[in-house]
């Protein structure tokens, strides 16, 4: 069993949901992202989902754009995140790590040459967000060699039709995209969650979590009560950006800013105590 | 069995929307069933004489086609070589070639019951034939176009206000035409139910290269009877100034399958292909995927993409259509360069010696003709696909001549 389907395992067995937070890679530089990610599983993270800086992060909003631009100012690449992943394993072995980015970068790396590596720099999944079921196969040869998760996404706009193309080949949990529209813009209303969950539920047993629009302790307890994990990105990279001098260089509580967030998160998730609805 | 030839260049793409290895629809699952539906829709329009006699009769009444072929006899003369036709594209509604892929689309829209318009422009060319086609079927347009290209085009900016379009200046990155398209592509995912987007190269996520180059090919179709008019044999060569390349592809298409007609990219070199500056995602660059399409870019060794420079707003984009990334790699069709100075050479050459002032771009095609046709005998013909007219270039041209206006 991968990392991703032992932590849902084992919080199933807790009756709970996970938190699943996000960095960006270099964001604002390599120091102050490892700083972050090593602190995120003491703070709560269940699960970690590390951001591939992208010059064209096409479907991002403005916060995850800025954060892709400062992390790109300070050297962050695709290989810089896979040292950060290698980094982070030597001293924790159990929590999962789920890279998300463009796929470009991973072309110009080598799907094969990259699966492998991501696999033993300790990765367990891969979100594309701009590779969808149709175009699959660009990575598929090399997904289950390396030891990896395809973790895809389904959106409000995937209807009933689609969804059995879409989750094909699918590993991990699959990412519900709670709005039709790009990162960081708005929130999902509590009874199109109720039902959008159950529609994804009907074609798979993986784990479903929701992301796009969870910025608040409620908000991440409401996902977790109708799906099995919350994810939260823009509202951390906000406080990041919050913490930064006038230069965008990180301050000495910057780490610190962002993990207290987390915290407050992870005791929500926690205390929304329904989490792992019974298949 | 040594190899197995396709009977036609012209049969592309595949289902998946792939020429060779090149296209695809590499987009956001949010987006996914919005393309599949623009498929679908296209799919059905095309085999519909209604939608064709409609757009048909646009080109013929309110753009003015057929577009005339004229014989450029004093640039020939200057040259000393092959005969040089223009494609005269640059008399069209609008001014350049952008106008006949947007009433096709704009109809499709229509069809599908859209009620919004997007589109995303470089020069301004693709902006302004959007907001006309949406002005006449009253449609609300809104454009978007870096903030660096509002500035320096701020004619076309003017003329799609004038035409009731709203410009949305995008401050991303190097604020120009790849910007431009994120930013559409971020307002499309917002707002997939309402909204079509009207893209204005052959590229994009399948079908939009074949549909856009569909639409376009209508200049080929033309250039090919005409030339047998004149000269009762087909071309020798075409050339065509590439950015996304749909004034390419749309006059190469109809003459893939006639070997005897050598088809020219002119990609646009900038301060030189050496310079880093430059535009020519062929020429300088490696195979990628961006805005939905695997295909050439500009790009550094990490897989990020790198800026475009060109004097000509609409060739600065780091990518080609996914068709072009094709023809090149077969050998079919030769993409070459021209720099900022030698495209500024030819506009004023071309003002001069024919009277017609061309578009930036159109002007990196004449360009490369000013080395092709010395090359060629006096018997033999080259069309050069006059995409653009070059009203909108006189105040870029004026400040790199040194002249205040």
């Amino acid at each position: 069993m991968g990392r991703i389907a032992a932590r849902f395992a084992k919080l199933r067995a807790e009756g709970r949901g996970a938190l699943i937070p996000f960095l960006e890679a270099y964001d604002p530089d390599g120091a102050t992202s490892m700083e972050i990610l090593r602190g995120m599983p003491a703070a709560g993270a269940d699960l970690i989902e590390i951001g591939v800086p992208f010059t064209d992060p096409a479907a991002d909003g403005p916060t995850i754009q800025r954060a892709g631009q400062r992390a790109l100012k300070a050297g962050g690449t695709l290989p810089g995140a896979l040292a950060m992943v290698e980094g982070f394993r030597r001293e924790d072995s159990e929590t999962p790590v789920v890279l998300m980015g463009y796929l470009n970068p991973i072309l110009a790396y080598g799907a094969e040459r990259f699966c492998r590596d991501a696999g033993a720099a300790g990765v367990d999944g891969l979100i594309v967000v701009d590779m969808p079921a149709e175009e699959a196969d660009e990575l598929m040869a090399h997904i289950d060699g390396a030891g990896l998760d395809l973790i895809r996404l389904v959106a409000p706009t995937t209807n009933d039709a689609r969804l059995p193309l879409v989750l094909k080949g699918a590993g991990g949990f699959v990412y519900h995209v709670a709005i039709t529209g790009i990162t960081g813009t708005r929130s999902a209303a509590e009874e199109d969650l109720a039902t959008a969950i159950p529609r994804v539920r009907a074609h798979t047993d993986l784990p479903v979590a929701i992301g796009f629009g969870v910025r608040t302790p409620a908000q991440a307890a409401q996902a977790v009560r109708v799906a099995d994990a919350a994810v939260v990105a823009s509202v951390l990279i906000e406080t990041l950006a919050a913490s930064l001098d006038e230069h965008g260089q990180a301050q000495p509580d910057t780490a610190r800013q962002v993990l207290d967030q987390v915290r407050g998160l992870a005791q929500a998730v926690r205390e929304a105590r329904v989490g792992a609805v019974a298949a | 069995m040594n190899q197995i030839l396709p009977n036609s260049l012209r049969s592309g793409p595949d289902s998946r929307g792939r020429f060779g290895t090149f296209g695809g629809r590499f987009v956001a699952e949010t987006l996914m069933p919005n393309v599949l539906e623009v498929q679908q829709a296209y799919d059905d329009a095309r085999n519909d004489p209604a939608f064709e006699a409609e757009w048909r009769r646009l080109l013929k009444d309110y753009v003015g086609r057929p577009s005339p072929l004229w014989f450029a006899e004093r640039l020939t003369q200057h040259f000393g070589g092959a005969k040089i036709y223009f494609k005269r594209e640059e008399l069209n509604h609008t001014g350049a070639h952008k106008i006949n892929a947007v009433l096709g689309q704009i109809l499709l829209a229509r069809r599908m019951g859209k009620t919004r318009i997007i589109a995303e422009t470089g020069a301004g060319q693709h902006g302004v034939a959007t907001a006309t086609a949406c002005a006449l079927f009253n449609l609300p347009c809104l454009v978007f176009m870096g903030a660096t290209d509002v500035e320096r085009q701020q004619p076309n900016v003017f003329r799609m206000k004038l035409l009731g379009a709203e410009v949305n200046a995008v401050t991303s990155g190097a604020a120009t035409l790849k910007d431009a398209m994120n930013e559409a592509l971020r307002y499309w995912v917002a707002n997939v139910e309402d909204t079509y987007y009207c893209i204005g190269t052959v590229a994009g996520p399948h079908p939009y290269p074949t549909m856009v180059r569909d639409f376009q090919s209508v200049i080929g179709d033309e250039t090919r009877e005409q030339m047998l008019a004149a000269e009762g044999k087909l071309p020798d060569a075409i050339v065509c100034a590439v950015g996304g390349g749909s004034s390419a592809m749309g006059i190469f298409h109809p003459f893939l399958d006639d070997p005897g007609v050598k088809l020219y990219g002119v990609e646009a070199a900038g301060r030189g292909l050496d310079s880093g500056a430059h535009a020519a995602a062929i020429n300088g660059g490696s195979p990628g995927v961006l805005h939905g399409n695997k295909t050439y870019l500009l790009q550094n060794r990490d897989g990020q993409i790198t800026e475009a420079h060109s004097i000509s707003a609409g060739l600065d984009y780091p990518g080609i259509g996914p068709e072009h990334s094709w023809l090149h790699d077969i050998g079919r069709v030769d993409y070459v360069a021209a720099t900022d100075s030698e495209a500024l050479e030819a506009f004023q050459l071309c003002s001069k010696l024919e009277g017609i002032i061309p578009a930036l771009e159109t002007a990196h095609g004449l360009a490369y003709i000013a080395k092709l046709a010395p090359t060629l005998k006096p018997d033999e013909t080259i069309v050069l696909n006059l995409s653009g007219r070059g009203d909108k270039d006189i105040f870029t041209v004026a400040q790199h001549l040194g002249q205040a206006l």
